[in-house]
């Protein structure tokens, strides 16, 4: 009741004199605008980062090896291991065992060799991977020009940006690939046909039944069980699509540049580097694998995943790490727009505290009137600090509101800017419920605290002083 | 010089207003100003008193003491048995709000709000219940005839007008004490006897005690009962006034029904 009428009156008083308490709302709405619409591209840019590196499979993916690769991503890895020649090997059934693992989505070979691809009698060497085809959803595949592998085994090729150069003869200054418009590429390559020339592993007839590649026409060299043969082949592709994208960028100096659908590389039975480490062991039937990629079904999940596979016996990376120190990044950079918001918000609680001492001047006689017929100091402080309060908190609304239609206005621009350049619309900006929240509650906090000393001074008047002005 | 207060009128014992030896002094610039230098005298209850002087003899400064506006800077100001000088800001306050009064000269009414906005303040400040707050507003209003003019403001009313809703604010708490300065100063003599005849009438039905400032002798001789000259910060003279009509003595009943109202 008393909280009420006390916010009455204020209202009251703030109606009287519209012109300059709006002006000074206005100053709090732009001053919480400001910040609301710095922290909302913060977070927005965030969850961009984020959503974009979930796309591209950083996040969710563990990569696997054997503990025989000795070439651990972690030094941890390698003290943990009792004898790496001990150790399993990451072959189809271990494969299978860990794509049974929980939370685990899939989880496929990485084969990837180093092969000579000839395109209009010319041989180029390079880099060749398997794609698996949930990577049809990943960044560097979904907007190509061309298109992604019709099926699992098509005989079809999906160039990298600077190998689609290569092929093309054409070699752009370093630094400057970015220069010419993947588009571009894609016309005269599109459609067209390479020849890959590889080396297949055969195995010994009596498993030959079962591991007979699809496409080999070839004759297998007859010998024991623990003997393979290798034969150089020849497969035609068709290059369907030009990637602008790295999808492979994780892998540093193994990066591959021409990119196969998975089930046709292995069934190619492409002779692995680790095949001839195998052999020094013996030979299996089935072929080792170098890595396993796992898919984790929610980067939440990546740690427990990797734990579990490394009870299976294999060494596991993930960029965890790396995110981490990229989400540290965020946190700053939040921060820091954060506190140009807060800086634009300062400015609005001068004004505020500007208004409300102006206000007691131009109120004096109105304050020795009241105190005169009996408001105490309490209720002349109150009455103020409700009125600041009020301004705060309309303005925090405004401001909200503000710096929402702030933030649509950058997005919409962005995109426009992002439609020029032909590339796809994207978020920039986020406004989660608990910024609205906060931006008000902020906005009310800091009225409040601007209230402070001209409520003060506005009950410390004496009423004596401030009736002889006439 | 001090002269004994003039006690013959009381109708209990204690007084209403008791004054000893008080001082007010100010420091302006060099020179201190000695607005009130050394006053006693006592008030009972129900007195009608003019407190005449020339402008700056202190009479305003006296009343504003006795309003808990100012502190004095020594001696005593006792209202109501309660010494004002040792009260804290809030019990002046309160003194304020609920013990006296007052009416001003330029009426001092809040000019940003209407006519029931200014009389309900004095109820806003006590905290009474909002619909309750309306109904004594408007029983206040039509008391001083206004009651067709409460969303009216202050500037849109003559100043006979805005005094009588000085008046319906001013005794909108029931205190016993209403404290005036120079309430007809600012109206033709007319509208100043309109005033003057609702503040006799609040004195003799209610019983209330009148303290009222003026530098007109004549109206001072037509209402008050007993006139006290101030000059210089000191009282000069204090005597009944004999030359005031015998009916209009106050009701000693109202006196007492006033008290009683104030204990409730």
């Amino acid at each position: 009741m008393k909280t009420y009428d006390l916010s009455e009156l204020a209202l009251r008083n703030l109606r009287e004199s519209s012109l300059r308490n709006s002006l000074t709302t206005i100053g709090i709405s732009v001053g919480v605008a400001s910040l609301v619409a710095m922290l909302s591209l913060g977070i927005g840019l965030q969850k961009l980062a984020t959503r974009h590196l979930a796309k591209s499979g950083l996040f969710d993916t563990v990569v696997v090896t054997s503990r025989r690769e000795l070439r651990g991503f972690n030094r941890d890895d390698e003290r943990s291991t009792a004898s790496a020649a001990e150790s399993r090997t990451l072959d189809e059934p271990a494969r299978q065992e860990i794509e049974r693992l929980p939370d685990v989505l899939e989880a496929y070979p990485d084969i990837r060799f180093i092969t000579e691809l000839s395109y209009q009698n010319k041989t180029h060497l390079t880099m060749v991977s398997g794609i698996p085809d949930s990577a049809r959803s990943n960044d560097a595949f979904t907007g190509i020009p061309g298109s992604f592998f019709s099926s699992e085994t098509a005989p079809e090729v999906i160039l990298q940006k600077s190998f689609a150069l290569e092929l093309l003869g054409k070699t752009p200054p370093p630094g400057h690939e970015d220069d010419v418009p993947v588009r571009e590429l894609a016309k005269p390559l599109l459609g067209q046909e390479l020849v890959m020339r590889y080396a297949q592993r055969v195995s010994a007839p009596e498993s030959a039944g079962e591991n007979t590649p699809a496409k080999s026409g070839a004759s297998t060299v007859s010998e024991s069980d623990a003997a393979y043969s290798v034969i150089s082949r020849e497969q035609k592709l068709n290059i369907v699509g030009i990637s602008d994208l790295d999808p492979d960028s994780m892998r540093g100096a193994a990066r591959a540049r021409v990119f196969l659908p998975l089930k046709l590389a292995q069934d190619l039975r492409v002779m692995q580097p680790s095949d001839v480490r195998d052999s020094m062991r013996g030979f299996s039937k089935q072929p080792s694998y170098s890595t396993v990629s796992v898919r984790v079904r929610n980067p939440k999940n990546v740690e427990a995943v990797e734990q579990a596979i490394k009870k299976l016996g294999f060494n596991t990376f993930s960029i965890l790490d790396a995110t981490r120190s990229l989400r540290q990044f965020f946190a700053v950079l939040d921060l820091f727009l954060g506190i140009f918001g807060s800086l634009a918000l300062a400015v609005a609680s001068i004004g505020i505290v500007n208004t409300l001492v102006m206000a007691i001047l131009e109120r004096r006689r109105e304050i020795g009137i009241m105190k005169a017929i009996g408001a105490s100091d309490g209720y002349v402080k109150k009455l103020f600090f409700a009125e600041a309060g009020a301004m705060g908190l309309l303005g925090g609304v405004v401001g909200v509101a503000l710096g929402w239609a702030i933030g649509h206005i950058i997005n919409l621009g962005t995109n426009i800017y992002l439609k020029r350049q032909a590339l796809p619309p994207e978020s920039f900006w986020s406004v989660p419920w608990w910024l609205v929240g906060a931006a008000i509650v902020f906005a009310f906090i800091v009225s409040l605290v601007s209230g402070l000393y001209p409520a003060a001074r506005a009950a410390r008047l004496d009423p004596v002083q401030a009736l002889r002005y006439e | 010089m001090t002269i004994n207060p003039d006690q013959s009128n009381s109708p209990n014992g204690a007084p209403a207003i008791r004054i000893v030896d008080l001082c007010r002094h100010y420091q302006m610039g060099e020179a201190l100003i000695r607005a009130v230098d050394g006053v006693s005298l006592q008030i009972q209850p129900g007195e009608f008193v003019a407190l005449l002087g020339s402008s700056g003899s202190g009479k305003s400064s006296l009343l504003n003491l006795i309003a808990g506006l100012d502190r004095p800077t020594s001696g005593a100001v006792i209202v109501e048995g309660r010494d004002l000088a040792h009260l804290s800001r809030e019990e002046l306050a309160k003194h304020r709000l609920r013990t006296v009064g007052m009416v001003f000269q330029s009426f001092n009414l809040v000019s940003r709000m209407t006519l029931a906005e200014n009389v309900e303040l004095p109820l806003r400040f006590a905290e009474v219940d909002r619909g309750q707050r309306q109904s004594l507003t408007r029983q206040a209003l039509e008391r001083v005839g206004l009651g067709a003019r409460m969303t009216h403001r202050p500037s849109e009313l003559s100043g006979g007008e805005q005094q009588r809703a000085a008046l319906a604010r001013a005794l909108i708490n029931h205190p016993r004490l209403l404290l005036a300065d120079e309430p007809t100063g600012n109206l033709d003599s007319h509208t100043g006897t309109e005033i003057m005849n609702f503040i006799r009438e609040f004195n003799q039905s209610l019983g209330m005690t009148i303290v009222m400032v003026t530098h007109e002798r004549a109206l001072a001789e037509r209402y008050a009962r007993r006139m006290i000259l101030l000059a210089d910060g000191k009282l000069v003279d204090d005597r009944p006034n004999n030359d005031r009509p015998h009916e209009d003595q106050p009701n000693p009943a109202a006196v007492t029904a006033s008290r009683q109202r104030e204990r409730r």
